[in-house]
């Protein structure tokens, strides 16, 4: 079964319309990642951080690292808002439509990753009041893209627990014990290399890593990454096609019991 | 060819379940006909729809609707057929056209076509005035106009209703049946609906099946089932508290050939009740049985119900 254009779109454009109406929450979201930003970026401005790539103020390390997480944050809330549409019953008007559940997955996953995307773009933009340096045109442009499939990934990532949770009540815990720790183990606010040498491997698990580090390397210059822009954008593209795919598979066998 | 059928369909939630949800149905529906599935709560009757419409995989058996499987061609089933689910099924973020929008957009509806239908089916349901202002905001009467608007706006063969009219006021019951039976009539949409309301079921549907603990207990036109208890029926209401409840004594009365008893109420089955009144009032009396109301009436589905199972629908 193939995929249907039209579903796509409206599913995204109901997102949209949610959003438009939600103003003040997408504003609200605003606040965590620019208190980071401004408290982090102000108190360790001046320290040493063991690990950090040579020439580089604090706040320019951290405003990619701050992108990262607050589209992780609401890709995850966005993929997993499935659920509430299941509470207030809506869920069961999608899945009776006659579309592939590959076109829902990616439907849903457009419109959330827009709303992440606009974050995304909000947080980088503020960041410049703070002293972070806009390099240019070309590199804002990559970052974008960069940014898309982090929000891509991890609104995949939301569906894939939405599809295998009951309700929201297990939301706290994936909060704390998935989204927290992809965001601390991803070099978001420090290098990886402070970090003991058995956790290591755990941060190269993680795809926020290689979205951060990614949006470092284009913001900053080749210089600010571990790994070459390439190979960032090579491991996330893969990480964000899988989930999908994930996606719509655990989709294609979702029942809607209640 | 049918618009459905069922044949030895069961489910189970739970393996370990003694009690299958849906126990082994079988039974077809024509094209066109408004069929009924009347039955208590927990008789299955949801879950029987969320199988006809694919959101739940049959535990065994088989089903066909507009001639697809429900387990093999569920694109071709939901490309057949409109759904409206007992609990409402809105986003409460978009207005009510917006609603309808999605819904035509989501069944590939074109652009002219959509606004046309939209239009249409908006008159129909009543609801052109109110078409542009969020639904969290209407009524549940509201809601449901516009969920049954919904359910055919995209002009399925098959139009399923779970509870149409589940806790709405009189005048707007009337107004969704008249909707249903406007629906059946023109578009010639074959329509299933479940109900635990007897008048629903008789005044709206073709043919019925009364279902209790998953199974199709009795299936016919409203007509011949309650032609299966072709007597009068005369309940009588005692008082628990009084003298004596022996209300074996009624069953000594030669004329009584059915005798039923459940909660403080006796069913007595007879032909030509209006003349029995006053020897069964006698009766009572001598055995010192107080009465606090007597009841004659027609055989209703609910009767039909009690005859098969020995309990009333609501309970
Ligand atoms: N998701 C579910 N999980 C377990 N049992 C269920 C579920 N849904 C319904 N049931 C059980 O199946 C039976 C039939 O329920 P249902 O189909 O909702 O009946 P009805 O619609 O006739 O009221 C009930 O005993 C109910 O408790
Ligand atoms: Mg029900």
């Amino acid at each position: 079964m193939g995929i249907s254009w039209q579903a796509i779109y409206v599913l995204w454009l109901r997102e949209m319309k949610g959003m438009w109406r939600a103003k003040s929450r997408v504003i609200g979201s605003l606040g965590m990642p620019m208190f980071f930003l401004a408290f982090l970026g102000l108190g360790f401005g001046g320290a040493s951080i063991p690990g950090m790539p040579a020439g580089l103020q604090y706040i320019e390390y951290l405003t990619p690292g701050i992108i990262g997480m607050s589209m992780l944050f609401s890709s995850v809330f966005a993929g997993i808002s499935v659920l509430w549409d299941k509470e207030f019953g809506f869920l069961k008007e999608v899945m009776v439509a006659p579309v592939s559940r590959l076109s829902l997955v990616l439907g849903r996953t457009a419109g959330g990753s827009t709303v992440a995307l606009m974050q995304g773009i909000m947080v980088l933009f503020l960041s410049t009041l703070l002293g972070f340096k806009i390099a240019g045109v070309v590199p804002v442009i990559v970052a974008l893209l960069f940014m898309c499939l982090i929000s891509v990934t991890f609104v995949g990532l939301g569906l894939v627990f939405a599809s295998v949770m009951r309700d929201m009540h297990g939301f706290p815990l994936i909060m704390n014990f998935v989204v927290f720790p992809t965001f601390l183990l991803s070099g978001a606010l420090f290098p990886i290399g402070a970090l003991p040498s058995w956790l290591i491997p755990v941060c190269y698990l993680d795809p926020l890593t290689y979205g951060v580090d990614g949006l470092r390397g284009v913001l900053l210059g080749a210089g600010a990454s571990d790994f070459s822009i390439l190979l960032n954008f090579m491991v996330i593209s893969a990480i964000s096609i899988g989930m999908v795919s994930v996606g719509s598979f655990l989709f294609e066998r979702t029942e809607v019991e209640r | 060819m049918d618009a459905i059928e069922v044949n030895d369909l069961t489910k189970r939630f739970n393996s370990k379940d003694s009690v299958a949800a849906v126990d082994h149905l079988s039974f077809r529906v024509a094209e066109g006909e408004i069929f009924g599935l009347l039955g208590p709560n927990g008789a299955g009757k949801t879950t029987l729809i969320k199988i006809l419409t694919t959101l739940l995989k049959p535990t065994s058996g088989m089903a066909t609707v507009a001639g697809f499987d429900v387990r093999r061609e569920k694109n071709r089933v939901r490309e057949s057929i409109g759904i409206v689910f007992q609990e409402p099924a809105l986003d409460w973020r978009l207005t009510g056209r917006e609603n309808l929008d999605f819904h035509a957009r989501m069944y590939g509806i074109t652009r002219g076509e959509r606004e046309k239908r939209i239009e249409e089916a908006l008159k129909l349901v009543e609801l052109e005035d109110k078409a542009d202002i969020m639904t969290d905001k209407y009524s549940s009467g509201m809601k449901r106009r516009l969920e049954i608007a919904r359910g055919f706006i995209h002009d399925p063969k098959v139009l399923f209703l779970d509870e149409p009219t589940l806790g709405l006021d009189t005048q707007t019951r009337r107004r969704i049946w008249d909707y249903i039976k406007d629906v059946n009539a023109r578009e010639r949409v074959t329509i299933v609906l479940t109900t635990h309301q007897m008048d629903e079921a008789d005044y709206l549907c073709d043919r019925v099946g009364i279902m209790d603990h998953g199974k199709i207990i009795a299936l016919d036109t409203p007509r011949n089932l309650k032609d299966l208890i072709s007597s009068d029926l005369v309940s009588l209401e005692l008082n628990m508290e009084g003298s004596s409840n022996d209300v074996e004594v009624f069953k000594s009365l030669d004329f009584v050939t059915e005798f039923r008893e459940h909660n403080g109420f006796v069913t007595l089955k007879m032909e030509r009740a209006d003349l029995r009144i006053p020897a069964i009032m006698e009766v009572a009396k001598r055995a010192g049985i107080e009465i606090l109301s007597v009841n004659l009436r027609k055989p209703s589905l609910e009767d039909v119900f009690l005859h098969f199972t020995g309990r009333r629908i609501r309970e």
